[in-house]
């Protein structure tokens, strides 16, 4: 059963639709991410999901609760990381995170968690006192204290330096493997290869595509492409006429072709059926940015 | 949200409170400075023809009540919450099991102590040090002062209510401050104050005119004390009505 569900999700402000109809789920364990412009409508879906906003229309599900009406119930088991949101200048790490603790049942133990996100040597500074990457590190903190089943991270890493980035991604990684599920808001591409288990790109308050990573760049039209000097010649139409080509473009005695799914084992078992070997072989994979920007270039609203 | 979340928070609030010494201090200690420096020079200790035959501490003391309760009440308390709110610490709060109103329940009782605080130490040693007669009246004293408490606080949330910006909070709240102290008797000790001024006054929070009563004069005014209870009626009515949490 999925522990997020969003059927045809819609939210208006005056005349401005912020969400046109988004569905989506993210399943027990899974991390999902959501990708898109800025202005795609993906903060005020996590914001209805969280249940700070209320939907003009469709469904949403978390844990079988309803984020409007089962709002006290929802907030024992989500655990949120909001973009932007402060603590008051003189609170400390430690006072903030025993105090966030408090508000839980069976909150984990503050202390771990703060040397686990690298806080440790800052846990008597003040908020103020903080860097941005130091209160990063801190609301996230914060978002896991109370041992969420389901996690919203809204713009995980940035503000942190690189090795801070992929230490926090090591850390998401290992609560997923504690059973937490997962949904993160992202701008970091390589954040959503590496963590994600399938992304949801958002553009103009639809979705627009959901798979893995890998699967959104495989399936995507010239997401793929290979180099290769044939060792005999060969006609193009040979190439065309499988299903995984989209291009076939010759430069000089080499060949560029663009395709798509399972593009290598189609092209060359086609030229081992003719005798051809590919010479200087080449893979070239579209990275997943590639795909998110051709996607969200081709609505019209963004033309 | 069990009854410690609560205690820890008004813990970490009482301690956050305690980190602005100098909040503190201005507001529960400058009355007593105030009254020992006053009380410091010996014709203000003699009772005159012009104070009705009671010294000028006597009749000034009340107005000193004021300013404790003007201060936390109309600045400290509402520029706080709209702080709070401009930084998203409510919105923060709104996501956890805590209902953010109890934030607003904690901020508004360690106000309300510190008033009470440093007005009970006024009067303590306005009677003690130097001899101001204990209020007259202790029942109609009592009532005043939960009466006039609340209304300068309703007063204050209306601030925090209607104020979108921290800035906006301090500029309604020291224009509160200067009118209510002004009324009061802060500034120009009310004998000097034109009649129609003392009249009006009577009827603006907290209520010198009638802590005046109750601790020199006859006992209650309850046509001031109901006018003070309309006022912290309708501003918490109107406080709750417009604040936003976001």
């Amino acid at each position: 059963m999925p522990v997020i569900e969003v059927d045809h999700l819609r939210k208006t402000y005056g005349d401005h639709v912020a969400v046109a109809d988004v569905s989506f789920d993210v399943e027990e364990g899974e991390i999902v991410g959501i990708l898109g412009a800025n202005g795609a409508g993906k903060t005020t879906t996590v914001e209805c999901i969280e249940g700070l906003r209320s939907p003009d229309g469709g469904s949403i599900s978390v844990l079988g609760l309803d984020p409007q009406r089962d709002r006290a119930a929802l907030r024992r088991v989500l655990g949120v990381q909001l973009q932007a949101g402060e603590l008051p200048e003189r609170l400390r790490v430690a006072e903030a995170v025993e105090l966030f603790a408090a508000f839980y049942d069976d909150p984990a133990d503050p202390k771990q968690l703060i040397d686990r996100w690298g806080l440790g040597p800052k846990r008597d500074t003040a908020f103020r006192d903080l860097s941005g990457g130091q209160r990063q590190r801190l609301s996230i903190v914060l978002a896991l204290v109370g041992r969420p089943r389901v996690a919203i991270l809204d713009e995980l890493t940035t503000g942190l330096d690189p090795q801070a980035r992929r230490d926090a991604w090591a850390a998401i990684e290992q609560i997923r493997d504690e059973g937490v599920s997962v949904l993160l808001v992202t701008h970091i591409m390589e954040e959503a290869e590496r963590l994600c288990d399938r992304v949801a790109v958002f553009d103009a308050g639809r979705v627009i595509a959901l798979d893995s990573p890998a699967g959104l760049v495989a399936g995507f039209a010239g997401g793929q492409r290979l180099h290769f000097r044939p060792s005999a010649p060969i006609d193009d139409s040979v190439l065309q006429l499988l299903p995984e080509v989209d291009s076939v473009v010759r430069r000089g005695t080499a060949m560029e072709v663009g395709g798509r799914g399972e593009l290598l084992t189609a092209v060359t078992s086609a030229l081992a059926r003719h005798g051809i070997v590919p010479t200087c072989l080449r893979v070239e994979q579209a990275r997943l940015d590639d795909v998110v920007v051709a996607l969200t270039a081709r609505t019209p609203e963004n033309v | 949200m069990s009854t410690s979340a609560t205690a820890v928070l008004a813990r970490t609030e009482a301690r956050l409170f305690l980190r602005e010494p100098g909040t503190v201090l201005l507001a529960m200690l400058l009355p007593t400075v105030l009254l020992l420096g006053l009380g410091a020079v010996p014709a203000l200790r003699e009772p005159a023809p012009v104070f009705g035959g009671q010294t000028f501490l006597t009749i000034f003391t009340p107005s000193l009540l004021g300013w404790s309760l003007a201060f936390l009440a109309l600045q400290t308390m509402p520029a706080g919450l709209v702080t709070y709110r401009e930084k998203g610490i409510l919105r923060r709060l709104s996501i956890t099991p805590v209902r953010p109103a109890v934030v607003l329940q904690v901020q508004l009782a360690l106000n309300v102590a510190t008033a009470v605080l440093g007005m009970a130490l006024m009067v303590v040693v306005a009677v003690v040090v130097f001899g101001v007669e204990p209020p007259r009246h202790p029942l109609a004293f009592a009532v005043t002062f939960v009466i006039g408490t609340a209304s300068m606080f309703a007063l204050g949330l209306l601030v925090a209510a209607l104020s979108p910006r921290a800035k906006a909070a301090a500029g309604w709240g020291t224009l509160g401050l200067l009118v209510t102290q002004f009324f009061g008797g802060l500034y120009l000790p009310k004998f000097l104050l034109p009649e129609i001024v003392i009249r009006v006054g009577e009827f603006v929070p907290p209520g010198i005119g009638a802590f005046q009563s109750a601790w020199t004069g006859d006992g209650a005014a309850p046509v001031q004390l109901a006018v003070l209870a309309g006022v912290a009626v309708v501003a918490t009515v109107a406080a709750v009505r417009f604040f936003r949490w976001e």
